[in-house]
């Protein structure tokens, strides 16, 4: 049976692989999936916790960790409405998706 | 309110007054302050005649804790005698001023100058500590500033007054320093005071010949002994009554004064008695070498002055001269005073004849210009002669005691007693030159030719300054200060040897210049003063230099650029460098945030543990 | 797969896997309503909803081949700490290392009643913000996706 430290290394490599997705890549729209794989991680560890109540034995009784998960969900999906919306005014703008060319904030 | 303030202040009123309110008004300026010289030597006479008087008046000045600063006057031995000086050559330069700036834009401005002047020398006669008497001292040479630089406008006046003052100043600072001593060691800057806990402590030798040199200094500047002499022979730029007043007869004789008053720690100190002697007999005969070749009227007797004071300090030096064991002390310094007095008199008529003659050649100073004046300006000439003859000891007159007297307190040291004998003799030549050049033979200017007598208020200071040339040597005038046994008398053939020696000094005047037209012996060293004024120059120059560059050195790298703009640079540089964090690189921006993370881990983690 | 690949299509299609994935694994948790829930709301609406946008704006596939120095170098040296830092604190935690303790037979899982009863009770409030928050996303975005056709029809 997998206990809670993998299950907490496996978010955490979830989340090291979405951050390295923002800073390699140079499509925008890369980086907004990379962002959600971050944020799906962080559901894990949440859900984790609930699963395992503290440490090893019986799912915790509240099922807070659970509701906030539920929200950071419904959350994420608001902001990626909203900045997909974005990126296409962008790209009707600078017909690019490319960040370094979006950059007009230098210095 | 007391005489004694009376006659210090009522100079003081009279030059407010006419520097503050009659400024426009010259003759009434005049008046004024000739009026207050006058009341002043009326009061002086009346207060000889009551004898020594330590406590004429004081008031509080200073009080801090224990210490005590009095404005504070005393009338004692020799003070009289000084005080007498003060005033009556003070009235007599007076007079002649009213005739000889006559027609000064500035005559108000120079009475006023003349009143504080006044104010300031009496001052230091009557002043009863050492503080009090620095504060006049400054005061004078204050007065002194203004008195040469009266006319401002001339470039070299406004040189030589700054020249004084600056010299003088030097010479102050060590003064200050010998108080600050003589306060550390004593606990009290009064004279009294001072005097009684010598004759009752003992005192550590070293301190009291350091105070003593210290205190020498002040004489120095004040009384241009050498090295300090510079200022004098250029302060001859101001009036001639001036230079009557202040540099023959008074202000330079403060310095002479101030020693008699501080005798009783010369007697103490051998060291700085040596050093007093000394510099007195080489100032005597540097400036008596210096006046053989000068060609102003004012110089030579400028140079005559130097070499006279030379005598006086040499005298006084002598208080310390150990004989016997035992110090000549008072007998010594009174031989000095004795010359003092004497010398206030007839140089004063010497200075005050030339500037008749000056005036009656219509500003004309150098003596190659005049000739013949004998013929024409009579009695200007008598007491010119009369005063010249003084000056070199002649017999009946004043001169002859009081020379006599200074030689034999140097009559112990053969190697000074020569020098002074030197230097007589070069005092009788170059004054024999002078009035050989100036008053015989013929006119050799057509200033010279015009030359006719001074007006009457300015020949009768010169007629009672030669009575007092003649007969100031006479016991029965010198009695009143100090009695004759104390003066110090030559042995055996001293005074014979010195007429000789003064009579040859006439004969090879009057062989070398008789007839001439111009300078037969051009001895250029002495001529340009040994080259001191250079010298000086280069010294300051050299100095001022070095200390310029030290600053500049400090001020630019060290101030500017470390402190200035280096702390502008650093705020600049770390402002330039943390802009580039604003990249506007959005994966630059994540990459700071995961760094930040990764840091608050971390540090959550070790606090943890 | 999702950061690798260049062609952003192929990307978008490796995060549904991911994220069907993830879902398992909040099976496993028996979490099952946040694993239908993702599957429902993640895979099916914002990913699809990434591909429409793909599509819609036409963006090609990364073709350069320059590799971007600074950025690999900065991404590992952050990745590697940020996995060192995680394993050793995980390594620390001793609470953590028992594992999963199975379910007794009479546990009810029924967790969909439950968070319900969660949120309309405890998180009432919360509930209606999330509401309001989700009427503003909306609204920003039929603003923001507006063409500017109003200019072109002045003119």
């Amino acid at each position: 049976m997998p206990t809670l430290n993998e299950y907490l290394l496996m978010s955490g490599l979830l989340f090291s692989i979405g951050l390295a997705g923002v800073l390699l890549r140079g499509n925008i729209i890369i980086i907004l999936m990379s962002l959600e794989m971050m944020l799906s991680a962080a559901n894990l560890a949440l859900v984790s916790f609930w699963r395992f109540g503290g440490g090893g034995g019986l799912p915790s009784d509240s099922y807070s960790p659970q509701v906030m998960v539920f929200f950071v969900i419904t959350v994420a999906a608001a902001e990626v409405a909203v900045g997909l919306a974005i990126i296409v005014a962008l790209f009707r703008s600078r017909q690019t998706v490319e960040i370094h060319e979006l950059s007009s904030m230098k210095g | 309110m007391s005489l004694g303030f009376l006659v210090l202040f009522l100079p003081l009123i009279a030059s407010a007054i006419t520097l503050l309110v009659s400024r426009r008004r010259a003759m009434l300026s005049s008046y004024i302050s000739t009026a207050s010289a006058l009341i002043c030597l009326l009061i002086t006479v009346s207060l000889i005649q009551n004898g020594d008087n330590k406590e004429l008046g004081s008031f509080n000045w200073i009080q801090v804790g224990d210490f005590q600063l009095n404005i504070a006057l005393e009338l004692t031995g020799l003070g009289k005698g000084m005080l007498l000086v003060v005033t009556l050559i003070g009235f007599l330069v007076h007079l002649f001023s009213i005739g000889y700036m006559k027609e000064d834009s500035g005559m108000a401005r120079y009475f006023g100058g003349l009143s504080l002047f006044m104010f300031s020398m009496t001052g230091i006669v009557l002043a009863n500590n050492l503080a009090m008497m620095f504060i006049f001292w400054e005061l004078v040479g204050v007065s002194s500033y203004l008195l040469i630089g009266h006319w401002y406008h001339k470039h070299s006046a406004a040189e030589a007054a700054k020249k004084a003052f600056l010299v003088n100043r030097i010479g102050d600072f060590g003064f200050m320093i010998g108080i600050l001593l003589i306060w550390g060691a004593f606990g009290s800057v009064n004279f009294a005071e001072i005097s009684n806990s010598l004759s009752v402590n003992k005192y550590d030798q070293n301190l009291l010949n350091w105070a003593m040199v210290c205190i020498f200094c002040g004489a120095i500047g004040k009384s241009a002994q050498v090295p300090l002499h510079v200022w004098l022979p250029d302060a001859m730029e101001g009036p001639t009554p001036v230079s009557a007043l202040i540099h023959a007869a008074t202000m330079v004789a403060a310095g002479v004064f101030m020693l008699t008053k501080v005798l009783f720690i010369i007697e103490v100190a051998p060291v700085a008695a040596s050093l007093i002697q000394y510099v007195g007999a080489l100032t005597a005969l540097l400036a008596a070498l210096m006046a053989t070749q000068q060609d102003d009227i004012k110089k030579v007797l400028a140079y005559s002055t130097l070499s006279q004071l030379g005598y006086m300090i040499m005298a006084v030096g002598f208080a310390g001269y150990l004989y016997n064991g035992e110090t000549l002390g008072e007998k010594a310094s009174n031989a000095g005073f004795f010359h003092l007095y004497t010398h206030a008199f007839f140089k004063a008529l010497l200075f005050l004849g030339s500037g008749a003659i000056i005036y009656a050649c219509h500003h004309e100073q150098n003596i190659w210009k005049m000739g013949g004046l004998l013929k024409r300006m009579k009695i200007t000439s008598i007491t010119f002669l009369i005063g010249t003859a003084a000056l070199c000891g002649v017999f009946p007159l004043s001169g002859f005691f009081s020379k006599d007297a200074v030689m034999a307190a140097a009559q112990n040291n053969p190697l000074l007693l020569s020098i002074g004998c030197f230097v007589a003799f070069l005092t009788s030549f170059y004054m024999t030159r002078l009035c050989v050049i100036v008053f015989f033979g013929k006119s050799k200017s057509w200033s010279a030719e015009e030359a006719k007598e001074v007006p009457i208020i300015m020949l009768l200071p010169l007629i009672v300054l030669s009575f007092g040339a003649i007969f100031a040597g006479y016991s029965f005038s010198y009695d009143w200060f100090v009695s004759y046994d104390k003066i110090i008398h030559p042995k055996g053939a001293l005074p014979l040897m010195l007429s000789l020696i003064g009579l040859s000094g006439v004969l090879m005047g009057v062989f070398l210049y008789k007839g001439r037209t111009s300078e037969p012996c051009n001895i250029k060293v002495l001529k340009n003063k040994f080259y001191l004024d250079e010298i000086y120059l280069i010294i300051v120059r050299i100095s001022q230099e070095f200390i310029a560059k030290f600053a500049k050195v400090i001020d630019r790298v060290f101030i500017d650029g470390f402190f200035v703009r280096g702390g502008a640079k650093l705020v600049s540089e770390v402002g330039s460098k943390l802009r580039g964090i604003q990249s506007g690189n959005l994966q630059g921006y994540a990459f700071l945030f995961a760094i930040g993370v990764i840091l608050v881990l971390f540090i959550i983690n070790s606090l943890i543990g | 797969m999702v950061i690798i690949c260049r062609n952003p299509v192929s990307s978008a299609l490796s995060l549904v896997i991911s994220f069907l994935g993830l879902a398992a694994l909040f099976i496993t948790l028996n979490a099952y309503f946040i694993g239908i829930i993702q599957i429902l709301v993640y895979t099916g609406a914002v990913m699809v909803l990434f591909l429409f946008i793909i599509m819609l704006l036409d963006i090609k596939a990364d073709n350069t081949n320059d590799w971007n120095i600074p950025a690999i170098v900065g991404t590992v040296i952050v990745v590697f700490l940020l996995v060192s830092q995680l394993v050793s604190v995980l390594h620390a935690f001793k609470a953590g290392s028992q594992p999963m303790t199975v379910l007794p037979d009479s546990y009810s899982s029924n967790d969909v009643k439950s968070i319900g009863l969660e949120i309309f009770t405890n998180y009432n409030f919360h509930l209606q913000i999330l509401g309001v928050l989700l009427l503003v996303a909306t609204i920003g975005v039929v603003i923001l996706s507006r063409r500017q056709s109003k200019e072109t029809e002045e003119n």
